[in-house]
C-alpha cells in the first residue's frame, strides 16, 4: 500500500498565491480553510441563537439593528413569529452541517488524517479540494436565502413535508427558502462524499511503513468510521433534497399526498407520501449525529491520552465501540417518529437498538474513567475540554435512556427535553471536542501556542455557561413545555417563563465566553508563543515527529516509518515517559497490541 | 485548578438532581386511564438514569481529584480488572437496564396503541390545518358524513368539507371548535390533517400523537378527571404554529349531554 500511495498523490508545493492559499490541493490548507467556514458558521448560528433566546426571554424586546437582517422579519427590530421560526431554521442547520459536521471530521480531519496516517497527502487532492469550495458555495447558498424572497425557510432544520415541499403557500420562506435550503444541503452532501471517499482511500491505501490499521490514532479511526457514515448518510440525504427541489420547480409530488386543503384551495399534487420524507431524512438525520459526536470521541481520547501519560485502558474496545455506534445508528433513526403515525409495531423495533446503543456509549465513557485511574493527569485548556467533553456526554447520554422508549416519548416528544438531549449531548459535547482539539494541535497547525490561561477562562464560563442552559432545557420538557414556539402564550407554559429568562442570561454569558475564544484564536495565530519544540505535549503520533507547521509534503525528505503502537506512553524500561512511533527504540510493552 | 473542577462538576451534578428530586416543575398532573404506565416507566426510568448519572459524574470528579496530583517518578497504574471487567460490567448493568427498560415499557405503549378501543367508546373526529383544530362529532345516527376536499370553506365554516344537501350521515353531525368529552368515558379519537403535518398533544391525557396528511390514524383514550385543559400543536407547522391550540373540556356525563345538545342546536 505505501509504495504507490507516495505516486498517486504526489504533486509539487505550489508557487502561486491562489494555488497556495485558495484552490489548494495541500489537505493541511483544506483543513484550515474547513477550520475557518466553521468558525465563521458557528459564529453566525451563536448570534441567531441569542436573537432567539433573547426573544424567549424576553418577548417583544427590540435588538438593535434586526431589521437590518429583514424589514418584514423584524420590523422597529422586533421579530415578528414567522422569523423567529425562520432563524431557529437557519440556527439548526447551519450548526449542524457547517458547524458539527464541518470542524471535527472536515477541518481535522482533513490536516491531520494524513499526516497519522503517515501519508504525503490525500489520494485525490483535487476532490478534496472541491470537497471544501463545494461545501463553501453550499454555505452561502444557505445564507443567500436570508435575503432572498421572502427570507429563509421556517420549517426546522428537519423540514418535514409536507410543509417544505408545497411553495410559498406554505408561509414565508416556504418557497423559495426551502429551494434555496434544500439546494444548499444537497451541495454540502456532494462536498461530503468526496471528502469521505478521500478520507477512506487514506485511511485503507495510504498508510507508512509499519502503520498497521490496529497502530492508527484513535483520532484517525474515529475519522475513518466517520467517513464511512459520510459516505452512506449523505448519499441519502441528498436524493432527498432532490426530490424536495422537483417537488418545487418540477410539479412532482413525492412528499405531498393528495387532497390537501390550504386556504380553501385544493393543492395540485397528489400520491406522495408524508412520511417517506421522515425515513429519508432519518436515516440520514441519525447517523448524522454521530457523524458530529464520533470525532468528539476520537479527539477527546487522543488528548486525554497526552494528558494522562498512558494509553485508555483497550485501544481495541474502543475501536469496536465507535464502529458499533456507527453501525447501530442506522437501526435506531426510527426513534425520532415514535409519535409521527407509522406503524406502533416499528416504534418497539426501533426502541431497542435505541437502548442497546448505550451500551457501546457506555463502554467508551467507563474505558474513559478506567484510564484515569491511576494515570498522571495534566491539567491544561486542552485536557480540561476533554474532561468537559466527558461530563456533557454523560449528561446527554442519560436522557436518552428516555426518548428511547416509545411510551414515555408520548410526554417527552417534540419538547424542550429533546432539545435539551441533543444540545448536550451533540451540540455542547462536539464543540468541547472541536475545543479541546483546537487547543491540542493549534501549535501544530499554525506554529503557536494559544493563550492558556484565556483557554482556562473560556473552559470555565462555558462548562458553567453551557450546564445554565441545557440542564434546565430537560425540566422544561418533562413540565411539558412544547419546543418551536416563539412565545409561550398557553396557560401551562407561563409559570416556565422565569426558567427561559434564566436560560437567555445564561446563554448570553456562555456566548461571551467563546468571543474571548475568537479573540485567543486570532491573537495568538499572529502574537502567541512560539512552541519550544515540534512537540509541546510530548505526543507519541506522527503529527508530533514532523516540523511545525509541516512541510508541504508532511515529512520532508524522509517518509516516517513506523514501530509502534500509536500510544507508548510509561513503558517501563524506556529511555522516556514516551516512546513516539517513530522511534526505533525497542522496548517491550506488555500493552501493546498486535 | 483539578480539585476546583472536581468540585465543580459534583455541584453541578448535585444542582441539576435537585429540581428532579425536588419536583419543581412537576410534569402535568394524570388525568387519564393510561398515564400511569407511562409515569410508572418514567419514574423507573428516572431513577435508573438519575444513578447512572450522579455516580458517572461523581466518578469522573474523583478520578480528577485523585489524578491530578504525582509527582514525576510516579508511575501509572491500571485499574484492577482492566478493560475487559468494564466491558463485562457496561453490558451486564446496561444491558439489563435496557432489556428491563424495553421489556416493561411495552406494557404502556401497548396500552394505548395495540388495545383496540372498546365498542362503546365515543368516536370523535378531529382535524388539524394551520393553525386551529376543529372537531366533529357523529350526532344521533352514531355515523360520520364522507369527507369532500374540495367543499372546504373556512368562509363558509365548512370546516371539514361536509356535504350537508346529499350525505345523509352528515346531516346530523356536529362541529365544533372546542372539545368536550365526558368523563370516565373511552374516547376513540379519528384524526387527520386538511393541509401540513400538525400533532395532537394534551399533556396531562398522556396523548400526543401526529396529524399525517393523506393518513388517516386514530387513538383512544379515557380521561378520568373533570376540567379544562390545553391542546397544543406539537409539529411545527407554519407561522402561527406558536399559537395553535384548543381546549378539551372533561365533563360530567350530564354536562356532556347538554353541551352536546347546545352544540346540535348551533349547527
Amino acid at each position: 500500500m505505501h509504495d504507490m500511495s507516495a505516486h498517486a498523490v504526489h504533486h509539487g508545493a505550489p508557487t502561486s498565491f491562489l494555488r497556495k492559499h485558495v484552490f489548494s490541493l495541500d489537505h493541511k490548507v483544506i483543513g484550515k480553510q474547513y477550520y475557518a467556514l466553521a468558525l465563521l458558521a458557528a459564529l453566525i448560528g451563536m448570534v441567531l441563537s441569542w436573537i432567539m433566546r433573547i426573544h424567549l426571554g424576553f418577548g417583544s424586546y427590540a435588538i438593535p439593528g434586526l431589521h437590518l437582517l429583514s424589514k418584514n422579519g423584524a420590523p422597529g427590530d422586533v421579530m415578528t413569529p414567522e422569523y423567529y421560526l425562520q432563524l431557529m431554521t437557519m440556527h439548526g442547520t447551519i450548526m449542524v452541517f457547517f458547524v458539527l459536521t464541518t470542524a471535527p471530521f472536515a477541518a481535522f480531519g482533513n490536516f491531520f488524517l494524513p499526516i497519522q496516517t503517515g501519508a504525503e497527502d490525500m489520494p485525490f487532492p483535487h476532490f478534496n479540494m472541491m470537497s471544501f469550495w463545494v461545501t463553501f458555495v453550499g454555505f452561502w447558498v444557505l445564507v443567500a436565502s436570508f435575503f432572498a424572497g421572502d427570507g429563509p425557510t421556517l420549517g426546522g432544520w428537519t423540514q418535514y413535508a409536507p410543509l417544505s415541499a408545497i411553495g410559498s403557500v406554505g408561509g414565508p420562506g416556504e418557497g423559495l427558502g426551502v429551494v434555496l435550503w434544500a439546494t444548499s444541503i444537497a451541495i454540502f452532501c456532494i462536498g461530503q462524499l468526496l471528502g469521505s471517499l478521500n478520507f477512506i482511500t487514506t485511511t485503507l491505501d495510504m498508510r507508512c511503513k509499519g502503520m498497521s490499521l490496529m497502530r492508527l490514532p484513535l483520532t484517525a479511526w474515529a475519522w475513518f468510521i466517520t467517513s464511512l457514515m459520510g459516505l452512506t448518510a449523505f448519499a441519502v440525504l441528498m436524493p432527498a433534497c432532490i426530490l424536495l427541489i422537483l417537488d418545487h420547480v418540477a410539479g412532482t409530488s413525492f412528499f405531498v399526498a393528495s387532497n390537501l386543503v390550504i386556504n380553501d384551495q385544493m393543492l395540485p399534487h397528489s400520491g406522495g407520501s408524508t412520511l417517506l420524507w421522515q425515513h429519508l431524512f432519518w436515516f440520514f438525520g441519525h447517523p448524522e449525529v454521530y457523524i458530529a459526536i464520533v470525532p468528539g470521541l476520537g479527539i477527546v481520547s487522543h488528548v486525554l491520552i497526552t494528558n494522562m501519560r498512558r494509553p485508555m485502558l483497550s485501544h481495541r474496545v474502543l475501536i469496536y465501540s465507535m464502529g458499533a455506534l456507527a453501525t447501530l445508528s442506522y437501526m435506531v433513526y426510527g426513534h425520532h417518529m415514535f409519535v409521527s403515525g407509522m406503524n406502533p409495531v416499528s416504534s418497539l423495533a426501533f426502541s431497542f437498538p435505541t437502548l442497546v446503543i448505550t451500551i457501546p456509549s457506555t463502554i467508551v465513557v467507563l474505558i474513559w474513567l478506567g484510564s484515569l485511574y491511576g494515570s498522571k493527569l495534566r491539567i491544561n485548556a486542552a485536557s480540561l475540554f476533554a474532561l468537559g467533553f466527558i461530563s456533557m456526554f454523560i449528561s446527554g447520554g442519560v436522557s436518552g435512556f428516555f426518548l428511547a422508549q416509545p411510551s414515555i416519548d408520548i410526554m417527552l416528544h417534540a419538547t424542550y427535553f429533546v432539545v435539551g438531549h441533543f444540545h448536550l449531548v451533540m451540540g455542547v459535547a462536539a464543540m468541547f471536542g472541536i475545543f479541546a482539539g483546537t487547543y491540542f494541535w493549534f501549535p501544530k497547525m499554525v506554529g503557536r501556542m494559544m493563550n492558556e490561561t484565556l483557554g482556562k477562562v473560556h473552559f470555565w464560563m462555558s462548562f458553567v455557561g453551557a450546564y445554565c442552559i441545557f440542564m434546565p432545557f430537560h425540566y422544561l420538557g418533562i413540565a411539558g413545555n412544547v419546543r418551536r414556539y416563539q412565545a409561550f402564550t398557553d396557560d401551562y407554559l407561563i409559570h416556565l417563563i422565569p426558567v427561559h429568562k434564566f436560560i437567555t442570561v445564561a446563554a448570553l454569558f456562555t456566548g461571551f465566553a467563546q468571543l474571548i475564544f475568537l479573540y485567543n484564536l486570532i491573537h495568538s495565530r499572529f502574537k502567541g508563543e512560539i512552541p519550544p519544540n515540534d512537540n509541546p505535549w510530548e505526543g507519541t503520533s506522527l503529527e508530533w515527529s514532523t516540523a511545525t507547521p509541516p512541510p508541504h509534503n508532511n515529512f520532508g525528505d524522509k517518509m516516517p516509518v513506523v514501530y509502534h503502537d500509536p500510544y507508548q506512553y510509561s513503558v517501563e524500561g524506556a529511555s522516556a515517559d514516551y516512546i513516539m512511533q517513530t522511534s526505533p527504540e525497542n522496548v517491550h510493552s506488555p500493552d501493546e497490541e498486535k | 485548578m483539578a480539585k476546583v473542577f472536581a468540585v465543580t462538576i459534583v455541584l453541578i451534578a448535585i444542582a441539576s438532581a435537585i429540581p428532579i428530586v425536588m419536583n419543581m416543575w412537576p410534569m402535568p398532573q394524570d388525568i387519564s386511564t393510561h398515564g400511569h404506565l407511562i409515569d410508572e416507566q418514567y419514574t423507573d426510568t428516572m431513577w435508573e438514569a438519575g444513578l447512572s448519572f450522579l455516580a458517572s459524574q461523581f466518578l469522573l470528579a474523583f478520578f480528577i481529584w485523585k489524578f491530578s496530583k504525582h509527582n514525576p517518578g510516579d508511575k501509572v497504574r491500571s485499574f484492577p480488572g482492566g478493560a475487559a471487567g468494564l466491558v463485562i460490567a457496561a453490558f451486564l448493568l446496561v444491558g439489563t437496564e435496557c432489556l428491563a427498560l424495553g421489556v416493561f415499557g411495552v406494557k404502556a405503549w401497548a396500552s394505548v396503541y395495540f388495545t383496540p378501543p372498546a365498542a362503546d367508546a365515543l368516536p370523535v373526529q378531529v382535524q388539524a390545518g394551520q393553525f386551529a383544530f376543529y372537531f366533529r362529532y357523529p350526532g344521533p345516527d352514531g355515523r360520520f358524513g364522507p369527507l369532500h376536499p374540495d367543499l372546504v370553506s373556512e368562509a363558509n365554516a365548512n370546516f371539514f368539507g361536509l356535504d350537508t344537501t346529499h350525505d345523509q350521515a352528515s346531516k346530523d353531525d356536529i362541529v365544533t371548535a372546542e372539545m368536550a368529552i365526558p368523563v370516565n368515558r373511552e374516547i376513540h379519537l379519528l384524526m387527520h390533517s386538511k393541509d401540513v403535518g400538525h400533532s395532537f398533544y394534551v399533556p396531562e391525557l398522556r396523548v400526543q400523537q401526529d396529524l399525517v396528511p393523506g393518513v388517516d390514524l386514530s387513538v383512544h383514550f379515557t380521561a378520568t378527571k373533570i376540567g379544562k385543559y390545553e391542546i397544543v400543536c406539537t409539529q411545527l407547522c407554519g407561522l402561527g404554529h406558536y399559537n395553535m391550540k384548543a381546549y378539551l373540556e372533561v365533563k360530567s356525563q350530564e354536562d356532556y349531554d347538554n353541551w352536546i345538545k347546545q352544540q346540535a342546536a348551533l349547527q
